[in-house]
């Protein structure tokens, strides 16, 4: 254990200093790109916000399962099998037929090349399920179904958030899927999400759609609220226009009436409509309805044709601009709950940030001290290798670029006050060794060589509380158990390599000195 | 060499107490979860009007209908807490800022706010415990791997005594159970293995080196031998969570502490626990020359 060839000294030296360069990258501006790395500060140490968003599926699920109503009403009329009394409840649709064309119903659900029922060839399980009783059917969503439904709409409403978040233009947000139906948000250095909160809530949902008197439209008729809370009408079903339709939408000063309005332009297919609409509806209300509320309705004076317009509603500049943002950036596929916030201020995190050094420092000197006191010269070699195993944990969790967390600084701190732990076993072991070994040279080889198990067992289960951390914990947490992690391996390096050598070139210069440790 | 094994009847009739006690206040007292177990919300404030104190914030608050509000200053008297439990409201945070801005002033520094729904509370509250549950088992599956069955089981029974003390603290001091505090029951869990690890490690080696000393006196000699490393060891790691808690801030307080305690009852309990079962279990050089036969 005792015998250090050149090479290996030269290696342990060069690597040593290594880390200890790219540590202090986090501190000074090297010209290298490569030096060039930082350890990335968590949300909890730059400020910021994170957000887990959870998307509702429900309105889906029910939306397509009304959709599908109409699809099996006409594709049974073509069979001449009569579908009646359909009706949505708790998720599933209920419908009935006669006695005779059962059967037919069920193999045509059940059939794996099914139209109606398709993802048999590419999932072995339907989309739907269904079952009969007494000539009564149920359709609901199979599981492979809402999984499949589920991981769509996810993928939808990742890209939506993304564009509003980019809209908005924080820097470097970080967004990430988390299941398959949460969406996960970290904005570094947002001092204030209420606005992101507020837009994010929102589901953009627009229609244009004629306001009508009475219930008798023939495509339904549904009583809505404005905005403002001031009124209400009943607007019909029949969707005019959609979001889907906008190419642009941007807020605008009236210079009229000095009034804040969004203009918007319209695709070829919208335009079109626009101008149908617009051409045969003079002098009736068209209702502009955002999310189930009614902005505005204006009266229509004249056709529109250009496939452009103005959406009024006594806007501020702020709620203009934020309206554009959500019909540029597109509906949600559903609604979207924010279902776990953590903010921290800027001045927090810097507050975190200094006692976390302080502390950290001040931990650091008290163990030197103490092992000094202890150990005399032994304890300086052990606090040598102390400190570059600070430098080296930090060198690692830098060039990975790794996240800081102060749950993280804590991990570092705790490593210092366990660090010393393999040195203490192995110079306590060298100590009765020389009880009954007169030779310094063999009673520290086999100090080394017997108290290896003891140290080898107690840093694995260490590792083994980190490692489960790491994969359980969230957030912070991760980074408490990264830095415990790392210390581990950095630890055990610094002991058998750097203190190590250090004990062996003064034992073998003071190889006949008594008392020696 | 201290006489050890002098006092591990008197230890064990301690120790039991003290884990039934522990067992009846989580049963009875139960423990303080804070809102990332029980769901809500928690807001730290700064104000700059040293004239604003809790009465004051509280009589505010308690007008706006947020159901059973807790406000409490957080390090120093300018900071304070507000938590409560989890509102339909989802713009509850806007309101309370433009609330506290017109009764105060705009003198509030939001420097934190953390929400956590029921349903993401539930699914951490459960996570936590299968973290500790899993924990656990690797440990009993390593140190079975690594010793005979006794050992193992001393071991397991000086962390679960180690893990219910230091809840039971909790519950008693009435503090905050929050994910931190998952995270430092973990690394006790560690710790305490690792320092009862060491001993057992020992005591393995005797059994062969000594053939006719009994178990009894054997941990004893063990325990002396490992003495000075232990105290060393638990007093660095002690010097570290002491740093942590006087001056890493509010937010590690309670990690530090729980730290604090297990590092305590871990040393403790690898001496007086871990060992005992070993005694009682009646292991014998036999023991380990079967384990080394296979």
């Amino acid at each position: 254990m005792l015998y250090f060839s050149k090479i290996r000294i030269i290696f342990i030296t060069l690597i040593s200093l290594f880390f200890i360069i790219i540590a202090s990258s986090n501190l000074f501006r090297f010209s290298y790109e490569i030096l060039n790395k930082k350890i990335n500060l968590g949300l909890d140490l730059q400020g910021g916000s994170y957000l887990l968003l959870e998307i509702d599926n429900d309105p889906v699920i029910e939306q397509k399962l009304q959709n599908l109503t109409l699809i099996i009403k006409n594709y049974f009329k073509e069979k001449n099998i009569k579908i009646t009394s359909f009706k949505l409840v708790d998720q599933t649709l209920l419908f009935a037929s006669d006695e005779n064309s059962k059967q037919t119903i069920l193999d045509e659900f059940k059939s794996e090349e099914s139209k109606l029922n398709p993802y048999y060839q590419r999932f072995k399980s339907h989309q739907l399920d269904i079952t009969e009783e007494n000539n009564f059917f149920k359709v609901s969503y199979s599981k492979q179904g809402i999984i499949n439904l589920k991981t769509s709409s996810q993928d939808q409403a990742l890209e939506i958030v993304r564009r509003r978040i980019d809209e908005i233009g924080t820097n470097e947000p970080n967004i990430l899927k988390r299941g398959n139906d949460r969406i996960l948000v970290e904005l570094p250095g947002l001092d204030d999400p209420m606005r992101i909160k507020s837009l994010l809530g929102k589901t953009a949902n627009l229609t244009f759609r004629f306001v009508t008197n009475s219930n008798d439209d023939s495509f339904g008729a549904e009583r809505l609220a404005f905005e403002d809370g001031s009124e209400e009408a009943i607007v019909s079903k029949r969707i005019i226009l959609s979001g889907d339709n906008l190419l642009d939408a941007q807020p605008r000063m009236n210079s009229e009436n000095n009034e804040t309005v969004v203009n918007f332009s319209l695709d070829r297919v919208g335009a079109k409509r626009f101008g149908k609409a617009t051409s045969t509806g003079i002098g009736k209300r068209l209702a502009i309805v955002l999310d189930g509320k009614i902005i505005s309705a204006p009266v229509i004076r004249d056709t529109i044709a250009t496939g452009s317009g103005q959406i009024t509603g006594g806007f501020t500049f702020q709620s203009a601009t934020d309206l554009a943002l959500l019909l540029r950036s597109g509906a949600l596929p559903a609604p979207l709950n924010i279902i776990e916030e953590r903010t921290v201020g800027p001045d927090l995190g810097q507050d975190s940030i200094n006692a976390g050094m302080i502390a950290l420092f001040i931990g650091f000197i008290l163990v030197i001290l103490y092992i000094f006191v202890k150990y005399k010269i032994f304890g300086i070699i052990t606090n040598i290798a102390l400190i570059l195993n600070l430098f080296i944990l930090v060198g690692i969790l830098t060039i990975f670029e790794a996240t800081l967390t102060l749950p993280g600084i804590a991990g570092i701190i705790l490593t210092v006050g366990m660090a010393v732990d393999a040195n203490v076993l192995i110079f306590e072991r060298i100590k009765e060794e020389l009880k009954n070994e007169k030779n310094n040279l063999i009673a520290f080889d086999s100090g080394y060589t017997k108290s290896r198990t003891a140290i080898l067992d107690a840093n694995i289960t260490t590792l083994l509380a980190a490692l489960i951390l790491f994969f359980m914990g969230s957030g912070p947490i991760k980074g408490f158990s990264l830095t415990l992690g790392i210390g581990i391996f950095t630890t055990l390096f610094t002991v058998y390599f750097i203190a190590r050598l250090l004990t062996v070139l003064y034992v073998s210069k003071n190889k006949e000195k008594i008392s020696l440790i | 060499m201290i006489a050890f094994n002098k006092y591990y009847n008197k230890f064990n009739i301690l120790s039991v107490s003290l884990v039934i006690i522990s067992l009846l206040l989580l049963t009875f007292k139960g423990l303080n979860f804070g809102i990332d177990f029980k769901g809500g919300t928690l807001i730290e404030l700064r104000s700059t009007d040293t004239k604003i104190n809790v009465s004051s914030l509280r009589d505010n608050l308690s007008q706006m209908n947020l159901g059973d509000v807790s406000v409490k200053n957080f390090g120093n008297e300018t900071d304070f807490l507000i938590k409560f439990e989890n509102n339909e409201n989802k713009n509850v945070i806007e309101e309370i800022k433009m609330n506290l801005d017109k009764s105060f002033g705009n003198n509030f520094n939001f420097r934190r706010i953390e929400n956590v729904g029921p349903k993401v509370s539930a699914e951490l509250l459960r996570s936590g415990v299968i973290a500790i549950s899993v924990a656990l088992f690797l440990m009993l599956v390593y140190i079975w791997i690594r010793f005979e069955w006794q050992f193992s089981l001393g071991a397991i029974t000086a962390l679960f005594h180690d893990v219910i003390v230091t809840l039971g603290v909790f519950s008693l001091l009435g503090l905050e159970i929050n994910l931190s505090i998952i995270a430092a029951v973990l690394t006790i869990v560690g710790y305490s293995m690792n320092d009862t690890v060491v001993i057992f490690d020992r005591v393995r080696e005797n059994l062969r080196k000594y053939s006719d000393i009994k178990i009894f006196e054997l941990t004893n000699i063990s325990i002396n031998e490992t003495l000075s490393r232990t105290l060393i060891t638990s007093v660095t790691t002690l010097l570290a969570l002491l740093s942590i808690f006087f001056f890493g801030g509010e937010v590690l307080k309670g990690f530090s502490l729980a730290m604090i305690f297990g590092v305590i009852f871990g040393t403790y309990s690898s001496i007086y626990i871990a060992n005992t079962v070993l005694v009682r279990l009646n292991v014998s050089q036999k023991t380990v020359l079967r384990e080394d036969k296979n």
